[in-house]
């Protein structure tokens, strides 16, 4: 994390890190995941949120569905080009830093519907940072996904070297 | 609403006063929490009550019956799970019992492979019921019973898992039967599930059923008459809520079910309460048919002995050339149904699910069509929610329990 | 007291003549050809006569090439019976020729086929005179082709991209 953990407070009782490090740590430790759920993953995505598979463990508890107030964008089942338009303008209102996980074969490529009415992976209109392979994944994936977030976010912001 | 004239659902014109006031348009969706799915419900109001409601629907609408068209029977199985997913087992057994009706192979079904049937269904019945019961009540604030509601579908899920492999989308039966014996511990898996499951079962009772709150909210909320639902084509709960005791179970029954005592719950009220308490009370009366299934399920064999139509054991494929053709020509071309058109209609937890079937000789359905519960159940939804207040519309919603999967395929 | 199927194909033969072009019993199924100027009388007839109260089902069918008329409607009518032990299914098959894909609407009979009917028009484009509200239903408003027709590809998603662009513009202004 680049924290210098000088025998935490008992030492000296202070730390040192960047700015970087600590909005990071920050921003990757209570990520609020908006659910954009549309079909059969949104139930996975559900059972995660549930007590056994808890995401809040996390830091992702407050599942938020206005995207004015969340960060992450779990865009979780099969996705037609009659959702797409209204998919594309929640993306925009999300405000900035924002992250999208694209859940299940659907969003990742189309799934097992190559058909008139569907979108052929969701990167066609929006940015994907994570995609979570699957028909549906197990919310261990789903978890493993938000935890690659969580790696992504931590090198936001660093120096290119 | 005496006190306005309607000139249309925008303006009416208020009699007092003689001035035109229009009403709010409200837009509810596609993106929503209490939507259960993509659905998109246009409001339109005057205050806070509902003048009209229409719903738009197919953001979900994948192009299923017509991707049925390109591939064989057995390919159009995964399918038809991933359209009412909260249950898909149930849609999978029903697809089957269709094409088995096409074939004409009902009678060889081997009694092993349909009583697991039955237990499999039940058990998606109550999957289903789960999900319509606690997502009813989390959108109405009780978010205790959703919890419950999912912990008891995680015991679930793992039944299924040693089945079939498969948490949530099962592709399990096969055409003729079982593609694999039930696994040793499957017997000992749902003898403790209906051990455990009848608990949970009161305390989802004990937190809804004289719940204050939950009884002002739901009573006498999204009232339907038994006539008008059945002329508006209702099935299942929403059906039997309003007085109506239709199951396709006792009505057309299939896989044995004249042969289980059990009852169909059926409440008079015809509101949001008493389809809940039909609901609630269908998961007791599955765990009553689970129950007697696995006391009487036979051993013996878990498949047909059709060689047309099933695939023979995988270790022959390995040793015997007949064997290894006829994998071959079932897996690449299918087996062939004579030309006809048959419907099969069986009771999912949502209502009345039937499939049409058309073939014409071939391995590749000429139409295959499914004629889903959710989609004939939400043509109530303005009828019912009409002079009711925003907050309605939500119990409402929830009560129909719906499946955007299943309405719009 | 048991239904008499047979008994009531013929009444409705004798009240419309010429309408009923024929019966077929396959795997425990009767299904009743009906020529379509008919079919919402002879719905009628069901539901108020003889006790069809419950529309289980309405599709149709698309065989181009195979045979003429291109199209066929097709209807599940199911009978509950006063003490509902009886559970009679009925199926009426109307034929639509590709030059005048139009029938009349059976919503005025059952208000159930209202989004039925909806369907049949989104994806086939068969016209129902007499629909309280003829709009496609599954597919966008500005959709253009009829997608379960036989000719329209399954993998044919240009239309689909054009309302797509159309929905972003105006999502723009």
């Amino acid at each position: 994390m680049g924290v210098n953990t000088n025998s935490i407070l008992g030492g000296d009782g202070f730390l040192t890190t960047t700015i970087e490090a600590f909005a990071n740590w920050g921003r990757k430790n209570s990520l609020w995941p908006m659910p954009f759920g549309t079909a059969c993953c949104a139930i996975e995505m559900m059972g995660v949120f549930a007590s056994r598979f808890d995401l809040s463990r996390f830091g992702a508890e407050v599942a938020r569905f206005s995207p004015r107030q969340a960060d992450l964008m779990i865009v979780s089942g099969t996705i037609t080009y009659k959702m797409a338009s209204v998919c594309r303008r929640i993306y925009e209102q999300m405000p900035e830093p924002k992250w999208v996980i694209a859940m299940g074969s659907c969003t990742c490529g189309g799934g097992p519907f190559d058909s008139y009415a569907v979108v052929q992976g969701i990167d066609e209109f929006l940015p994907v940072d994570v995609y979570v392979g699957g028909c549906p994944p197990r919310p261990e994936a789903l978890i493993d996904a938000v935890m690659k977030i969580q790696k992504k976010i931590d090198m936001e912001g660093a120096p290119v070297v | 609403m005496e006190r306005v004239e309607f000139i249309s659902e925008r303006s009416v014109i208020n009699r007092e006063t003689g001035l035109r006031e229009e009403n709010m348009m409200l837009n509810m969706g596609p993106q929503h929490p209490a939507t259960h799915g993509v659905l998109r419900v246009v409001l339109y109001l005057d205050g806070e009550m509902v003048v009209k409601a229409v719903p738009y629907i197919g953001y979900l609408h994948r192009g299923i019956e017509k991707l049925c068209e390109h591939i064989t029977y057995q390919q159009c199985l995964p399918y038809t799970d991933r359209m009412d997913y909260l249950a898909s087992i149930c849609n999978n057994i029903g697809y089957i019992l269709a094409v088995e009706k096409l074939l004409g192979i009902e009678d060889e079904i081997p009694e092993r492979a349909k009583t697991a049937e039955v237990i499999l269904f039940e058990l998606g019945r109550i999957e289903s019921h789960l999900v319509g019961i606690g997502t009813n009540a989390l959108d109405l604030g009780a978010m205790s019973a959703f919890l419950y509601c999912f912990k008891e579908r995680e015991r679930i899920y793992e039944i299924l898992e040693t089945v079939c492999g498969a948490r949530l989308t099962t592709s399990y039966p096969r055409v003729g039967g079982l593609p694999l014996d039930l696994p040793d511990d499957f017997e000992e898996k749902v003898w403790n599930f209906l051990k455990i499951f009848p608990k949970t079962l009161t305390e989802v009772d004990k937190l809804l059923t004289r719940n204050r709150i939950w009884i002002d909210r739901t009573k006498g909320v999204a009232f339907i008459s038994g006539e008008d639902a059945v002329d508006l084509g209702l099935t299942g709960p929403t059906l039997r809520g309003s007085g109506v005791p239709y199951d396709v179970r006792k009505a057309m029954p299939y896989l044995g079910y004249e042969n289980y005592d059990f009852e169909v719950p059926v409440a008079t009220d015809g509101d949001t309460y008493s389809r809940y308490l039909c609901r609630l009370e269908e998961m007791h009366q599955s765990l009553k048919i689970i129950e007697q299934a696995l006391k009487n399920l036979p051993d013996g064999p878990y498949a047909a002995d059709l060689p047309d139509v099933v695939l023979p054991e995988k270790q022959l494929t390995y040793t015997r050339m007949e064997s290894l053709i006829r994998h071959f020509v079932l897996v690449y071309e299918g087996f062939k149904p004579p030309a006809g058109e048959v419907q099969h209609a069986v009771e999912n937890p949502k209502g009345e699910l039937s499939y049409y079937l058309v073939s014409d000789g071939s391995g590749i359905p000429y139409r295959m069509r499914v004629r889903g519960p959710s989609f004939v159940n939400m043509q109530a939804l303005p009828q019912i929610v009409q002079g009711s207040l925003v907050a309605d519309v939500i119990a409402a919603i929830g009560s129909l329990d719906i499946v955007l999967g299943e309405i719009d395929r | 007291m048991s239904f008499d199927l047979a008994s009531a194909i013929e009444t409705l033969e004798g009240s419309f003549p010429g309408s009923i072009t024929g019966t077929v019993e396959y795997r425990g199924e009767t299904t009743v050809l009906v020529d379509k100027k008919d079919i919402a009388g002879i719905c009628r007839t069901l539901k108020e006569s003889f006790g069809f109260t419950f529309l289980a089902e309405l599709t149709a069918v698309d065989y181009l090439e195979v045979k003429t008329p291109r199209f066929e409607m097709v209807y599940y009518l199911h009978r509950f019976g006063p003490e509902y032990d009886e559970n009679v299914r009925i199926k009426l098959k109307a034929a639509v020729t590709e030059d005048d894909p139009k029938i009349d609407s059976v919503t005025p009979v059952w208000k159930g086929a209202d989004w039925l009917e909806r369907e049949v028009y989104d994806m086939f484009g068969i016209e129902f005179t007499g629909h309280p509200d003829p709009r496609r239903i599954l597919m966008p408003e500005d959709y253009g082709p009829f997608p379960l027709r036989k000719d329209f590809d399954v993998r044919n998603r240009e239309a689909s991209k054009l309302s797509f662009e159309k929905a972003l513009d105006q999502d723009a202004e």
